[in-house]
């Protein structure tokens, strides 16, 4: 019998190991393919230079870095205030029944397939953008917007448990004190929970880098620097998307370096939020 | 406990026995691979292939003409599709030509601009003209729209229209002939390209120097936007492949081809 144990054990060992080793290696499966290409142009040519054009061995990454953050900082001021707005109403101010039947719809809106988003945007939002406020209409303002939404999920649900997850002791106080309902929310609770908060907002961040599919088919992938939020742009996420299926050679080693920052964003947002969650626990 | 996990044992075997032969075709087939471009008329072909040959399977997928170039020396597939004229290391390949394609110059059908002269073509797309009252249009700034790079329809308009210009970097781009009417058929300040044999009744083709595109314009030559569809093969074709293949340079093949508006091959030649 304890050998048996033991046999389980160690297979089990094995096989979450195995799992570890496929991020391992994935990880550097794109270091091997794209640093050398950073190395042969320079990393300083890579990273502020303002041209990608692969045919002719320009590869520039600054216009999708800002294109990344422009659409993420959009996503992100629609996000917040919408998300923070909802995991209040959900911890704090709804009644049980409405919470029940808003928690799982807002879950559901985490499953709707990106693919699913940009279709929507592209037939219902571009034109919009475009009749009303001019431009292509394939634009940062779009691609935001729509981002803004995807992102809605991460914030309140991880809002919602740090709202929750503060004593009941602090809510009493508060309103011991004399304060009203929406005083302690405000003044109490918030600054208690703000680590959950900036955590889910920086998971929020993360997802908003990551996507690719909508971004795709509403940002327009214009490899320009964007001068405002009518016009095109293209992620560092969109780039790799839109040209692999053609890349051969130094261009396709371009877009695993495309990769490698990304990574380095992405290793960044993560672990700042893992660390800011691990202080709300100690 | 014991006979339990020996019953999950034989479970997991039997499922591992019918993963296997999940994993086995029904049908021996080949696979055809590459350009997007030629991707439709390939499974138009194929269709009509395996109606006739019932025992046959054809796979076409996509992937554009550089990963199917790549799939024939990998092996991953036995015909590649490409929708350009093959570079450098790739001549030693073999190809025959199909059929060729033009590649129509697109806009909304409301824009009333319908011709525009070459040199404007490369004008517009190279970012000099900005907006369509240059050309006769209304006082609307263009929205230019682009294949990424890399693609075979994009390496043809550079070659054909662009010359050593570079296509403006504000254009928008979009991975697909399909994506690009999309957008044209949206914004009436929009512009682009893609295969003739795609362009529908969402968007109008325009006039190039005065030439219409069309089959006859384009077999008579005077139609310059054209380029080659090629099958290509790491050997000489043989077995299905090279069935597949004379199939498809059969007379009623061709004539299904010009009917998706293609230009039927005129010259059928191995080239080395």
């Amino acid at each position: 019998m304890d050998t048996k144990e033991k046999i389980i054990g160690k297979s089990f060992l094995i096989i979450a190991l195995s799992s570890i080793s496929a991020l391992a290696l994935i990880a550097i499966f794109i270091f091997a393919e794209g640093l050398p290409l950073i190395w042969k142009i320079g990393p300083k040519a890579f990273l502020f230079g303002e041209r990608w054009i692969p045919s002719k061995g320009e590869f520039g990454i600054l216009p999708m870095i800002i294109g990344s953050f422009w659409v993420t900082l959009g996503a992100l001021l629609l996000g917040i205030p919408l998300g923070m707005a909802c995991a209040i109403f959900l911890s704090e101010l709804a009644p049980p029944v409405v919470g029940t039947v808003l928690r799982p719809a807002i879950q559901l809106l985490a499953a709707i397939p990106s693919v699913i988003y940009g279709f929507w945007g592209l037939v219902v939002l571009v034109p919009l953008v475009r009749n009303y406020l001019g431009g292509p209409g394939l634009s940062i303002l779009s691609g935001s917007i729509i981002l803004g939404f995807m992102i809605l999920p991460t914030i309140i649900s991880i809002s919602e448990d740090s709202l929750r997850a503060l004593p009941s002791s602090f809510k009493a106080g508060g309103l011991a004190l004399g304060a009203t309902h929406w005083q302690t929310i405000w003044r109490v609770l918030i600054p208690a929970a703000r680590s959950g908060i900036v955590a889910s907002i920086i998971l929020g961040m993360g997802r908003a880098m990551g996507e690719t599919m909508a971004m795709i088919m509403i940002l327009g992938n214009a490899v320009k620097m964007p001068s405002s939020f009518l016009d095109s742009a293209r992620t560092l996420t969109t780039n790799i998307g839109i040209e692999m299926g053609y890349a051969s050679g130094d261009h396709r080693q371009a877009l695993f370096a495309t990769g490698v920052i990304l990574f380095f964003i992405i290793m960044i947002l993560n672990s700042s939020a893992i660390i800011l969650s691990r202080r709300r626990m100690g | 406990m014991s006979s339990n996990l020996k019953t999950l044992f034989w479970l997991f075997v039997l499922l591992l026995i019918f993963f296997a032969m999940g994993c086995q075709r029904s049908k021996a087939g080949i696979t055809v691979a590459g350009s997007t471009s030629v991707e439709p008329f390939a499974e138009l072909l194929a269709e009509e292939y395996m109606h006739r040959h019932p025992n046959s399977h054809i796979y076409v997928q996509g992937g554009g003409s550089s990963a199917g170039i790549e799939a024939i020396r990998s092996g991953a597939a036995h015909i590649g599709m490409s929708s350009r004229s093959l570079i450098g290391k790739e001549k030693t390949l073999h190809t025959i030509t199909i059929a060729k394609d033009a590649i129509a110059i697109i806009v909304h059908p409301k824009n009333p601009v319908h011709d525009l002269p070459f040199v404007k073509v490369r004008e517009v797309f190279s970012g000099q003209i900005r907006n369509w009252n240059e050309l006769g249009g209304p006082d609307q700034p263009i929205v230019l729209v682009t294949r990424e790079e890399g693609s075979g329809t994009r390496e043809a308009f550079q070659k054909l229209v662009m010359g050593e210009e570079d296509i403006a970097l504000e254009a928008l781009v979009q991975d697909s002939n399909g994506a690009i009417r999309q957008v044209v058929a949206g914004d009436p300040s929009a512009i682009g390209y893609i295969s003739l044999g795609l362009v529908n009744e969402k968007v109008k083709a325009l006039q190039i120097s005065g030439t219409t595109p069309s089959i006859k314009n384009i077999e008579s030559g005077q139609y310059h936007l054209v380029r080659p569809f090629l099958f290509v093969f790491l050997l000489e074709p043989a077995g299905e492949a090279k069935t597949f293949l004379d199939f498809v340079m059969s007379p009623e093949a061709q004539k299904l081809l010009a009917q998706e508006g293609l230009v039927t091959a005129l010259s059928k030649s191995t080239e080395k």
